[in-house]
């Protein structure tokens, strides 16, 4: 199926999930504007956004299904299927994260059913980014998403680290909004044009390879996106503000967020800029920093929280790895590992919310001494994500590492696939306490594990997160293969050639 | 350029930098609310220098008159006319911040003095021929909803999020 994006027809079709999870929005916001008082109207608020995303994905699925693909250059949205891969991994992290909130909610008095209209707002922006073609689809996308995170994020506003992490968000988030929006603006000086095909033409035709304006524009945007995804050095306000946030919007920060910033990145260095060559090395030297001081700092944490935080750190720089090879080796182990990564980190975010009260910023990794006894399925899982984090074979973790390695190896970077290794080995060393207090510590007192409960709904979350976990680290074929079809959609375009896209 | 030209925009390019400067080095929040009017002014100026008076115009009767009537209500309503207690980073900071400042200016001075390439210039008075044709309204709503419609419409998302999370954050029992 070729769209015609002039006309309103290819258009609509072309923009259709974005749509449907929209007016589901819609009439979610009216719904809530109406009946926000009871826990009963927080659940229903929350089985209308598991039916939006439901159908969204459905939608997706259905136009991936259409082959649904755009004759010559896209203008403003991309319509291939790494926009249909990259709106999967979104919808089933928002999804996750819906089926841990519905309990979360309800324990911490959290009444405020908004909550729900503000992740569909975020899923929304996070679609868009996935999916722009254009340099300024893609910032109204990061604004959409970031604006809505930022209230998420200090939505308990009775805690004052909430909130404290909610206005360090805000201001970073805007400040990193403006390097973006600069770069954005001189790449445009440069080359004339937002769209990121044709930019990747102008760079190419007018040999803007070692243009001052438009390196300055690129390395503006390489920062705006660092803070973004909270790569070392730029990765200073993530620890307060994963730790502060409530943990499932925590984990919805850390892995959807995160994803969605990381699969724009992808995007703009891989279609606009496959001639300037310049910001392999700078991505490189950010995922060398990153990988070395998040593993680090990673391993002084005693708040299981914060170790969380700082691993989340340490895996932004393994994912930068993938993005510094920017072959379509690369692109597949990149959606391998942002998969693996969203489903582990989710799991993990999952069961710290059952053990926690108020936050969980007090749950000292000590403090799940012999929670093996007591609650052996929730140790379980919380030593696979474990396992799985720390990229320990049998687990999707390691495999998407792995695929990692093979790309970095493939064009020759054994630095940065070296760094990744010996990393990887340092960052047992706080992934591996956890399961060793778990099983092999016995309990403080008796009773220490009573009030840990894992509502029924989370469970499914979690179980599904490990199954995904095991399947993946088994039979990852079928992952692979579809991350390996999409890596040849996004491709650089190196002439300006008019040719179908689609598989 | 014509010399008055050159010389207009200079004037303004100063105004609008020192405005900035001045508005975020203030300690008084009301202080730099009006000095962030005069950075607004320059841009405005900027604007018609380019031929756009359309964007012009909207540039002072949106943000520096409704916006920052907006600013200035909120400044009023909490009370916060008073000089606040400064946080700028002391001299070594402000070292710092000068450097990368400086370095930023010369390295766009560069790319100034050599300018974008000829292919993507627009061939001079193309922006007043458009508008004698469509007149000036029409010069900028046309690719607006033609163009860039769909950022458009993303914009009105944008926008009702933020009231969403405005009125999240701010009504009174949660």
């Amino acid at each position: 199926m070729s769209l015609d994006l002039s006309i309103p027809r290819g258009l609509l079709l072309a923009l259709l999930p974005e749509l449907v999870l929209t007016g589901w929005a819609m009439i979610l916001l009216l719904f809530v504007a109406w009946r926000h008082r009871t826990t009963r109207d927080l659940r229903v608020a929350g089985g209308i956004t598991a039916v939006a995303l439901v159908t969204t994905a459905a939608t997706v699925w259905w136009l991936w299904w259409n082959q649904a693909g755009v004759a010559g250059i896209a203008q403003m949205v991309a319509v291939d299927d790494y926009r249909w891969v990259t709106d999967w991994l979104f919808l089933g992290a928002a999804g996750l994260t819906v089926l841990v909130s519905f309990e979360y909610l309800e324990r911490e008095r959290l009444l405020a059913p908004e909550y729900y209209v503000l992740l569909l707002f975020a899923v929304i922006g996070m679609m868009l980014m996935g999916g722009a073609e254009d340099l300024m689809v893609l910032f109204l996308g990061l604004e959409l998403m970031s604006i809505a995170v930022y209230v998420l994020a200090g939505f308990d506003r009775r805690n004052p680290r909430a909130a404290e992490a909610a206005l360090k968000y805000f201001l970073i988030g805007a400040f990193a909004s403006g390097f973006l929006l600069y770069g954005i603006a001189l790449i445009y000086g440069a080359t004339g044009t937002t769209n990121l095909s044709l930019v990747g033409v102008q760079v190419d035709s007018l040999r803007l390879g070692s243009d001052p304006m438009l390196l300055i524009g690129l390395g503006l945007l390489l920062v705006g996106f660092a803070f973004k995804v909270a790569a070392v050095p730029f990765h200073m306000w993530a620890p307060d503000v994963y730790d502060g946030a409530p943990t499932p919007v925590t984990a919805f920060m850390a892995t959807g967020v995160k994803a969605a910033a990381f699969a724009a990145l992808f995007r703009v260095l891989t279609e606009a800029f496959p001639q300037a060559g310049a910001w392999r090395e700078i991505v490189a030297g950010l995922a060398i920093l990153t990988m070395v001081a998040g593993n680090l700092v990673a391993l002084a944490q005693r708040s299981l929280k914060r170790m969380l935080a700082y691993s989340s750190i340490a895996h932004a720089g393994y994912l930068l790895v993938a993005v510094a090879t920017g072959t379509s080796a690369g692109t597949a182990a990149f959606l391998v590992y942002l998969v693996a990564y969203t489903l582990m980190t989710l799991g993990a975010f999952a069961l710290l919310a059952a053990k926690g009260r108020g936050g969980e910023s007090d749950v000292l990794i000590d403090d799940l001494a012999g929670l093996a006894s007591r609650r052996p399925w929730l140790a379980f899982a919380l030593a696979v994500c474990m396992l799985s984090l720390l990229g320990f074979p049998g687990t999707a973790g390691f495999i998407a590492k792995w695929y990692i390695l093979l790309a970095a190896a493939g064009v020759g970077e054994w630095l940065l696939a070296a760094i990744l290794v010996l990393t990887s080995v340092v960052s047992a060393g706080y992934y591996l306490p956890v399961i060793m207090v778990m099983y092999m510590k016995p309990e403080p007192f008796e009773q220490a594990h009573t009030g840990v409960k894992l509502g029924r709904l989370a469970g499914v979350a979690v179980a599904a997160a490990v199954a995904g976990i095991l399947y993946f680290g088994v039979r990852p074929n079928g992952l692979l293969d579809l991350a390996k079809e999409t890596g040849v959609g996004v491709k650089p375009v190196p002439t300006f050639t008019v040719e179908p896209s689609g598989r | 350029m014509p010399p008055l030209t050159l010389t207009v925009f200079w004037a303004l390019a100063g105004m609008a930098i020192t405005g900035a400067t001045l508005c975020i080095t203030r300690r008084s929040p009301l202080a730099s609310a009006l000095w962030l009017v005069v950075t607004l002014f320059a841009l405005a100026g900027l604007f018609v220098l380019l031929d756009a008076q359309f964007i012009g115009v909207l540039q002072v009767l949106v943000y520096a008159g409704a916006i920052m009537v907006l600013f200035l209500f909120v400044i009023m309503l909490l009370n916060l006319g008073r000089p606040g207690p400064s946080d700028l980073k002391g001299p070594v900071g402000g070292a710092v911040a000068a450097l990368l400042a400086g370095t930023l200016l010369l390295q766009l001075g560069g790319v100034g003095s050599s300018g974008p390439p000829d292919v993507i210039r627009m061939p001079e008075g193309t922006v007043a021929a458009l508008q004698r044709e469509q007149g000036m309204v029409g010069a900028v709503a046309r690719p607006l909803f033609d163009t860039y419609l769909i950022p458009f419409e993303i914009t009105s998302i944008l926008l009702l999020a933020a009231i969403v999370g405005a009125v999240v954050l701010a009504k009174r029992k949660l």
